[in-house]
C-alpha cells in the first residue's frame, strides 16, 4: 500500500504571476513519473499538500480540472514559510505534491441541476477547476443552466482574466464578475461587493438549483443571508472549508471543526451539515 | 479456549533472557522517582513494581518524535527534493508488564491510524511488530477509575498476554497466537490455571472507587455542550502546559517538521498538542481557538463527545488518571466529564 504521507515528485513546469500585487502565482506541475499522474486522479474541490523538502508542507485547493491532462495547477497566495519559499522558486525546480486529498463539489449528484458558483478573491481556484469541468465539451450537456459571481477588490486582482473574458463570450454560461471598486473608466461589468451582486444576479432558487461557493470569511457571512432571502435551501448551499491542517488525511488531529475533520470529511459540505457545527471555522 | 501458563518467579529473569534473542523488548524502568518505559539493554529486567508509569508506553508505537523522510537538497545529487523512506526496525518486538488500561488505550488510538481510507504505515507497521505483554494490577493507585471507563485492573482488550502475579509466580493468560507465540519463545511451559484470577480481580476492581461519569454524553447534542457556559471556568486554571496531552495514552496528534542540516535533511513527526495556539493558527494569522478556554473545550469534547459520537465506542479515556494526578493546577477530567454529563441546556 502506498504510504499516504510521501508525495510524488513533480517539476515545476510553469509559473504565471495571477494579480498586479504579485501576491498569487500560478504552478503547473508535472510528475516526473508518469504513472504517478493517474494515481492523482482528482476531482474537483480536492486539495492537495505542496511538498516542498527543507520547508515544509502546504494545503492548497487544486485549480485545474481533472479534464486538463499532463499537469496539476495551482494558485497559490504568498503568505508562510513555505509559500515564501514556493514563491522564490524557478521553472525546472523539483518538489512534491501529495493527494489528492479530501472530497470535492458533488458534481454527480449535480447532473441536471442549475448551478451558481459564487466566489471571491483567491477562492476561485477550486471554483475555476469546476466551471472548466463543467464546460468540457463532454461534459456540459450534463448541467442546467451556470452562473457564475466573482468578486474581487479591483480589476488587477481578478485570477485567471484570460478565461474569464473567454467564458464571458459564452453563451452557456453566465458571468457576473464584479469589483470591489475601480478607477478604470473601460470597467465593462459590475461594481460592488458579493452578496450585493448576488442579490441581483443568482438564479431563481428552486428545488433544482444550487449555489457552490468559496471565499473570505466576510464574503460568506453576507452572502449566506442573501441566499436565504432568494429562497435556497440550505441542502443546496455547497461551501468548502478550511483550516490549519498536516497530514491531510484525518490522523494528525489539528483540523477539525466538531467531529468533522475538515481534510477528510470535508473540505466540502452543506450549509445545512454546517447548522450542526461548531462555529470553528474561518 | 486460551492458554494459562504457570511461571514461576524463579524462571522469569531467564524467561526475559530467551526472549531477548527474537524480540527488542521495552518494559518499565525506575527513573528518578517514577518509572517510564524504556527499550530494555541486554540483562535488563524490567521493574514490575510500579503502580503506573509517568508517561504511558505509547511511545513504543508512536515515538514522541520519527523520522518519516529523508531528502537532500543538494541539486548536483540524481534525487534532489525527492523524499526517500527511512530505513526502519520493525522486527519482533514486545512490551512487558503494560498496565491493562495503556493497552486498551492502543486499540482505542488505532481506529485513528488504521481506518478503511488509510493506513498510517509508521504507527501500523510498529503496533504490528509489537506483542503486548500486561500486567494485572493488584493495587490501582487512588486516581485511577478505569472501571468506569469500559476497562478495569485485569482488562485484555488489546493484550497478546495477561500476566497475574499471585505470589510466587505469574499466571500468563495467552490471549492471542501472538502471545502464544511469544510464551513459547521465553520458553514459559509450565501449564498453569487461572482459578486465582477471579477472586484477585474481583479484589482488585473493589478497590477501584473512583468513577467517572458517561452515562448521558451520548444523547447530548454537540452544539449544546459547545456553547454550554462552563468553559470559561474549567479553563480558568490551566497554564496550557500541556502535560495532559504528553502523558495521556489515548492523545495522538502530532506536527510535521522538516530538519536540515547543511544540504541533507529529515522530514519528522513529533508529538504536538491542541493545548498550544501554533496549533492551528492558519498562514494567515487568523487562529479558530486563539483563546485558552477554546482549546481546553478542544481537548474534553474530543475526548468526551468527539470521539464518542464518532465511533460508538465510548469516551476517548480509559482512566489511567496520569492527567488527574499529573495536571500542575488541578483539572481533573472526572469533574469535567461529570458537568458534561449533568448539563442540560436551557431553551
Amino acid at each position: 500500500m502506498q504510504n499516504p504521507y510521501k508525495a510524488y515528485p513533480v517539476r515545476i513546469d510553469s509559473i504565471d504571476v495571477a494579480t498586479e500585487d504579485k501576491s498569487l502565482r500560478t504552478f503547473k506541475f508535472v510528475f516526473l513519473n508518469p504513472e504517478d499522474e493517474n494515481k492523482f486522479a482528482y476531482e474537483s474541490g480536492q486539495f492537495a499538500e505542496l511538498s516542498i523538502p527543507g520547508k515544509g508542507e502546504i494545503p492548497i485547493g487544486i485549480a485545474s480540472s481533472p479534464t486538463e491532462k499532463g499537469f496539476v495547477k495551482f494558485t497559490v497566495f504568498r503568505t508562510g514559510l513555505v509559500t515564501n519559499h514556493l514563491h522564490n522558486m524557478k521553472v525546472g525546480d523539483i518538489m512534491g505534491v501529495r493527494g489528492p486529498l479530501g472530497n470535492s463539489y458533488p458534481l454527480k449528484a449535480l447532473e441536471g441541476k442549475n448551478i451558481v458558483i459564487i466566489g471571491a478573491g483567491f477562492a476561485f481556484t477550486t471554483l475555476r477547476s469546476t466551471i472548466v469541468y463543467m464546460l468540457d465539451p463532454a461534459n456540459r450537456k450534463r448541467f442546467g443552466s451556470i452562473d457564475v459571481i466573482y468578486g474581487a477588490r479591483n480589476p488587477g486582482m481578478l485570477l485567471y482574466k484570460d478565461e474569464l473574458t473567454a467564458w464571458e463570450q459564452r453563451d452557456d454560461i453566465n458571468m457576473h464578475i464584479t469589483v470591489d471598486g475601480t478607477d478604470d473608466p473601460t470597467w465593462k461589468y459590475h461594481t460592488g461587493f458579493v452578496p450585493m451582486v448576488t442579490e441581483k444576479q443568482a438564479p431563481q432558487a428552486d428545488d433544482n438549483t444550487y449555489a457552490i461557493m468559496c471565499g473570505p470569511p466576510m464574503m460568506l457571512k453576507f452572502t449566506k443571508p442573501v441566499l436565504d432571502k432568494l429562497g435556497y435551501k440550505h441542502e443546496n448551499i455547497i461551501m468548502s472549508l478550511e483550516n490549519r491542517m498536516k497530514c491531510g488525511i484525518g490522523i494528525c488531529g489539528r483540523c477539525n471543526i466538531g467531529k468533522e475533520l475538515i481534510c477528510k470529511d470535508g473540505p466540502v459540505f452543506t450549509l445545512a451539515q454546517l447548522k450542526f457545527m461548531p462555529e470553528e471555522d474561518t | 479456549m486460551m492458554k494459562v501458563i504457570n511461571i514461576d518467579k524463579q524462571k522469569w529473569a531467564g524467561g526475559v533472557e530467551s526472549l531477548s534473542k527474537s524480540y527488542r523488548l521495552f518494559g518499565p524502568m525506575k527513573e528518578d522517582d517514577s518509572h517510564n518505559f524504556k527499550e530494555l539493554k541486554k540483562g535488563e529486567l524490567p521493574d514490575l513494581a510500579y503502580g503506573n508509569t509517568k508517561l504511558s508506553p505509547k511511545s513504543t508505537v508512536f515515538p514522541p518524535s520519527e523520522a518519516m523522510f529523508t531528502y537532500t537538497l543538494d541539486e548536483s545529487k540524481p534525487d534532489h527534493h525527492i523524499l526517500q523512506d527511512v530505513k526502519k526496525d520493525y522486527s519482533p518486538r514486545a512490551v512487558l508488564g503494560m498496565r491493562p488500561c495503556d493497552a486498551k488505550a492502543v486499540s482505542l488510538v488505532r481506529m485513528n491510524f488504521d481506518t478503511p481510507e488509510y493506513r498510517d504505515p509508521y504507527w501500523m507497521d510498529a503496533y504490528e511488530a509489537t506483542t503486548f505483554v500486561g500486567l494485572a494490577c493488584d493495587a490501582p493507585c487512588s486516581t485511577c477509575f478505569c472501571t468506569s471507563t469500559g476497562c478495569g485492573p485485569f482488562n485484555e482488550e488489546g493484550l497478546d498476554v495477561l500476566l497475574v502475579d499471585n505470589g510466587n509466580a505469574y499466571i500468563a493468560k495467552a490471549l492471542t497466537e501472538k502471545g502464544e507465540k511469544l510464551l513459547a519463545a521465553a520458553g514459559f511451559a509450565d501449564k498453569g490455571d487461572d482459578a486465582a484470577v477471579a477472586t484477585k480481580k474481583a479484589a482488585a476492581e473493589a478497590k477501584i472507587t473512583a468513577k467517572i461519569e458517561t452515562d448521558k454524553l451520548s444523547e447530548k447534542v454537540i452544539m449544546d455542550l459547545y456553547d454550554a457556559p462552563f468553559w470559561a471556568d474549567i479553563a480558568f486554571s490551566c497554564i496550557n502546559c500541556c502535560t495532559c496531552t504528553y502523558a495521556c495514552p489515548t492523545c495522538w496528534c502530532f506536527d510535521i517538521q522538516d530538519e536540515n542540516k547543511g544540504n541533507e535533511g529529515v522530514r519528522m513527526r513529533n508529538w504536538d498538542s491542541c493545548m498550544t495556539p501554533l496549533f492551528t493558527m492558519h498562514g494567515s494569522g487568523h487562529n479558530p481557538r486563539d483563546k485558552k478556554p477554546q482549546r481546553v473545550r478542544q481537548r474534553f469534547m474530543h475526548k468526551l463527545k468527539y470521539f464518542v459520537d464518532k465511533y460508538q465506542k465510548g469516551i476517548m479515556c480509559v482512566g489511567c488518571g496520569r492527567c488527574v494526578q499529573q495536571c500542575p493546577v488541578n483539572i481533573d477530567i472526572r469533574t469535567v466529564s461529570k458537568t458534561m454529563n449533568d448539563y442540560v441546556a436551557k431553551c
